[in-house]
């Protein structure tokens, strides 16, 4: 079941913390964004394998852009 | 030859040079360590120091009325008030005011934080300072630098300096300032409280926000026309979107090279004699009460506004009003992910951030009505 992972907030990706084949647990950070010079972690919202990343570091995003999948 | 180089030594500097002076270049180099080595609000308090240090060497005669360079910067940009709302078109231009439109009552968190500058002007006049100086001194808890700057000069221009540095100093500080206060006024209920998502603002109301507002507020509190009307104009530049050039102009070149003709000439007026009176010392624990005031009663609003409403607002986005944009929206955020990891508080905080500028704004505005 596949899980997307949405930006909680507007801003650039400064970090991807995992790559495409990871497993990640729930609550591991996976991103870090960065919004009014401040860097924000993205957090797993269940426990899988990253499917697809969406996004590189120095794109910018809006609130809710699918950053990556999660199965 | 004796005698001409007698002469040489006379007319320098060094023979003038008496220990007050001495400690002014002492608090310039501490205010320009503190920029570079600490990062405290470098944009300012670089020249401001550096601008302390000129003002106090003898002879050099930089702020002699009429003749100096930094009395002309002085006397041409701030005394005439063209630098500090020229700052504020700088920042009209820069400030997205989205957060703010997308949940309006966020606008009365910026308006409570304002609180803690009355509670520091009362104060103030209380402990002796006349209510000119009082009110330059409370609306350091605005956390607002070309305001201060602003009222201090029409107000009380020989705290000036003083007032500016505070402001600044405790800019810096507010990562350290505000968060005790907050966890103090807060439980760990409130504190993870989550926001509804944001309603999208249309273009339309983007535009038309800085037209109705600065309209409605200057025709309110026309004191405050020179800084709302650059404010809202260099806002309109931002969200016009056919005026490019100019916002671009607005946010960057104009912005930076009016930011060197501020913290120059403030720095500038800090000369030994005025500075070095106990006065100021209280200016700096005033100062300090301002911020922690309005972050207090910013927080205690949200707290109060939550008494009539289901739909609960976390409180820590009160100590946002306080307008040190974004670090008191960072703060806020800050703690809010202490509480709970997975609360992005930053663009809800960014609300009543920009809200408070222009309650800052305000409260200038009517204490020059009031005292003038």
């Amino acid at each position: 079941m596949a899980q997307e992972i949405l930006a909680p907030l507007a801003g650039k990706i400064f970090k991807l913390q995992v790559a495409v084949g990871d497993q990640v647990e729930e609550d591991d950070e996976v991103i870090i964004i960065e919004a009014m010079k401040m860097e924000t972690p993205v957090f797993a919202p269940a426990d899988g394998t990253v499917k697809e990343i969406k996004v590189k570091e120095g794109d910018a995003v809006e609130e809710d852009d699918v950053l990556a999948v999660i199965e | 030859m004796i005698e001409k180089l007698l002469a040489i030594f006379m007319t320098s500097g060094f023979f003038y040079i008496k220990w007050n002076m001495l400690v002014m270049w002492l608090i310039g180099f501490a205010l320009i360590y503190l920029a570079i080595a600490k990062n405290y609000e470098p944009l300012l308090l670089l020249p401001i120091g550096f601008g302390i240090i000129l003002a106090n060497l003898p002879l050099a005669d930089l702020m002699k009325p009429h003749e100096g360079l930094l009395w002309r910067f002085y006397h041409y940009g701030i005394q005439w008030e063209i630098i500090p709302p020229l700052i504020f078109l700088g920042l009209g231009a820069l400030t997205d005011f989205g957060p703010m439109l997308a949940r309006p009552v966020l606008i009365f968190l910026g308006a409570g934080a304002q609180a803690g500058v009355y509670i520091t002007f009362f104060v103030a006049y209380a402990i002796g300072f006349d209510l000119k100086e009082a009110a330059t001194v409370g609306i350091i808890g605005g956390a607002d630098g070309p305001t201060t700057i602003f009222l201090a000069t029409k107000l009380a221009p020989h705290m000036l300096g003083s007032c500016a540095v505070a402001a600044y100093s405790y800019m810096a500080l507010v990562p350290i300032i505000q968060p005790p206060i907050m966890k103090l006024l807060t439980t760990r209920e409130e504190r993870v409280i989550r926001m509804k998502k944001l309603r999208k603002v249309s273009t339309l109301e983007k535009i038309l926000f800085p037209m109705v507002s600065a309209l409605v507020i200057i025709l309110l509190v026309p004191a405050a026309a020179p800084l709302m009307a650059m404010f809202m104009i260099g806002n309109l530049f931002r969200e016009a979107k056919v005026v490019e050039r100019l916002n671009r102009a607005a946010q960057n070149e104009l912005l930076n090279i009016v930011t060197i003709f501020l913290g120059l000439p403030v720095g500038a007026t800090m000369n030994a004699e005025t500075f070095l009176q106990p006065k100021v010392i209280f200016i700096f624990f005033l100062g300090l009460l301002a911020f922690m005031a309005s972050t207090a009663t910013g927080v205690l609003l949200a707290k109060l506004m939550n008494l009539f409403n289901r739909e609960k607002i976390n409180p820590l986005l009160g100590a946002a009003g306080v307008s040190a944009v974004p670090m008191a929206a960072r703060v806020v955020h800050k703690v809010g992910a202490e509480a709970d990891k997975k609360n992005y508080l930053l663009m809800y905080a960014m609300g009543p951030n920009v809200a408070g500028v222009i309650g800052t704004v305000i409260a200038a505005g009517v204490f020059l009505t009031i005292l003038k």
